[in-house]
């Protein structure tokens, strides 16, 4: 199952640090990204893409996960070459990953 | 001493430099509000403003904001409507002068009082800091500021509310900072209204959650919002979120009525976990926020009520934002056209890297990107990009270096392009690319002590 058919999310950056708030459409989704949406699965979802490790925060209080995707940016902010400078956009790249439920 | 308010309504103005023109005049006028709050500046802001000011002393604050209050300051001084602005940059006083000089022009002489906040600027205290063993070090790698000092072309501390609280206690209606954050710009008008203590963490960090809400302007309203996002309606007329704040920390997000965008749970949580590290510890200069504890509920359309929030001690340090000299950039780009759009754009990147490479032209990074194909989500959309049957790419080139003529050399090699490499290829109206210089953002830590807001307040 794609997971923009259960969450929805907005990224910013920090530096070269981009940030992904992934946020469950239904709080009854909220479990299924706690326990799918890891931060080794989102590490492997964006192979390539970032240089540095991906730490992940739960908030069930907003039924959101919040990554930090570090060495996302080519170096960040002012720096950066890439047209997501600012890794605004990080948020619907993460959406692109396809989770594999249980029937 | 005056009553104590049973609500106070701040409104966001501004998101950023840069943003919508309409939103503070809107703000002011399309409903009752008793402050307006409005962010200037982002991290290499203070470094574009050093420059300003080193050529003309009088400059070194956001001038767009003068013409901005210029049209808002009859209003705002006939409603007794307060600002918080962090306009002033690197010269919050020439700033203060020039929004003096409109009132006055305006024949507001008397009538307001502006309160400047200083003191957060440390450009010329950096060499005896360094030699007072603060080493400034960067908090992304650890390295001592001394490895660039040479180079460094702004430093500010992120001043917190107090001062701006100051400002309002000394009968400020206007209050123009340099960089003092973006949530205390919010939560000084709480703070002054209801008397909260500078310790009374769980408050302050409501107070800091709300302008969280609120800092990017109608990024809390319905604009960049992803969920639902067709749906939501007339965006053209979107009203900007205004914090409607009780004494005991809650508060509700609403816009004025008759605006468009949306208020929502769903749409606030976007903007909660905006640009969020570890949202347990949301520190600023004023506590640190728990944004885990924040209870979210739609009171009413386009209403959400914000509770629970708790927070913690500061700490005893200050965010320092450093700026400095880098190198330089430029980026280049062509556009191509179907058939084999990708293919032609792909083969006019081997080309150009070839002819970089010819030159003897090295770069610290030299990067490609493939507008239409991988330039926002990279191998992940390439993987299933119908490649071959693509109307248009842009091919977007980009190289940095601290060696200012590769980079210019690199400016040259674009256009060449159109006549000598693959066909089909357009879209070169803008000319040859400019190089630009990178300052960079160099973030570190100072000891609180090291650090004394000045307020000033001044009669028009």
């Amino acid at each position: 199952m794609p997971l923009v058919e259960l969450a929805h999310a907005r990224s910013g950056d920090k530096g070269d640090t981009a940030n992904v708030g992934l946020i469950a459409l239904k709080p009854e989704y909220y479990p299924i990204l706690v326990k799918h949406v890891t931060a080794a699965r989102v590490a492997r979802h964006f192979k390539g893409m970032i240089t540095g490790p991906v730490e992940r925060y739960e908030l069930p209080n907003l039924h959101a996960l919040n990554f930090l995707l570090h060495g996302a940016l080519d170096g960040g902010g002012t720096i950066s070459l890439k047209t997501d400078a600012q890794g605004k956009v990080f948020s619907t790249a993460l959406l692109r990953l396809e989770l594999e439920l249980p029937r | 001493m005056t009553p104590r308010p049973a609500t106070v309504r701040i409104a966001a103005g501004q998101g950023f430099w840069g943003d919508w023109l309409e939103a503070p005049y809107r703000q002011v006028t399309g409903g009752p509000v008793d402050y307006l709050m409005m962010d200037f500046l982002a991290e290499v802001t203070m470094s574009i403003l050093q420059k300003q000011k080193a050529r003309d002393p009088s400059l070194g604050y956001a001038t767009d904001f003068i013409p901005l209050m210029e049209r808002i300051l009859p209003v705002v001084a006939e409603r007794r409507i307060k600002v918080t602005a962090n306009a002033g940059g690197v010269n919050p006083r020439g700033c203060a002068q020039a929004v003096a000089e409109t009132a006055r022009r305006l024949r507001l002489g008397g009538k307001l009082r502006i309160g400047v906040v200083t003191g957060d600027d440390l450009l010329g205290r950096l060499d005896g800091l360094l030699a007072r063993g603060h080493e400034l070090r960067n908090l992304d790698t650890g390295r001592p500021l001394s490895d660039v000092r040479d180079r460094v072309l702004s430093a500010n501390a992120y001043l917190g509310a107090s001062p701006v609280v100051e400002a309002l206690c000394g009968g400020a209606d206007i209050v123009v900072t340099g960089r003092v954050t973006d949530t205390g710009l919010t939560l000084a008008p709480m703070m002054h209204a209801f008397g909260w203590r500078p310790d009374a963490w769980d408050l302050l960090a409501a107070g800091t959650v709300a302008g969280h809400t609120i800092e990017c302007g109608a990024q809390s309203s319905g604009g960049n919002s992803l969920v639902d996002w067709k749906r939501i309606p007339d965006l053209a007329n979107v009203g900007y979120p205004i914090v409607d704040a009780a004494p005991d920390g809650t508060f509700e997000i609403f816009k004025h009525p008759g605006t468009g965008g949306r208020i929502s749970v769903a749409g606030v949580t976007e903007q909660l976990v905006y640009e969020m590290g570890n949202p347990a510890e949301y520190i600023t200069p004023d506590c640190v926020a728990d944004f885990t504890t924040i209870r979210l509920e739609q009171t009413g359309k386009d209403r959400v009520r914000v509770s629970g929030v708790r927070g913690r001690p500061a700490t005893d340090k200050l965010k320092v934002s450093i700026g400095y000299f880098y190198g330089y950039k430029a980026v280049g780009t062509l556009v191509y056209a179907w058939p084999d759009a990708y293919e032609k754009a792909r083969a006019a990147d081997g080309i150009l890297r070839q002819r970089l490479a010819d030159l003897g032209l090295t770069f610290e990074a030299v990067l490609t990107e493939f507008v239409g194909v991988d330039a926002t989500h990279g191998p992940l959309a390439r993987a299933t990009a119908p490649l071959d049957q693509l109307p248009e790419v842009q091919l977007r080139i980009g190289v940095r270096s601290p060696d200012q003529s590769a980079v210019e050399r690199f400016t040259r090699e674009i256009a060449p392009l159109i006549l000598n490499g693959p066909p089909s290829v357009t879209g070169f109206a803008g000319g040859r690319p400019k190089p630009e210089e990178i300052v960079a953002y160099w973030p570190a830590l100072l000891d609180k002590q090291m650090v004394t807001p000045c307020v000033e307040v001044v009669d028009v």
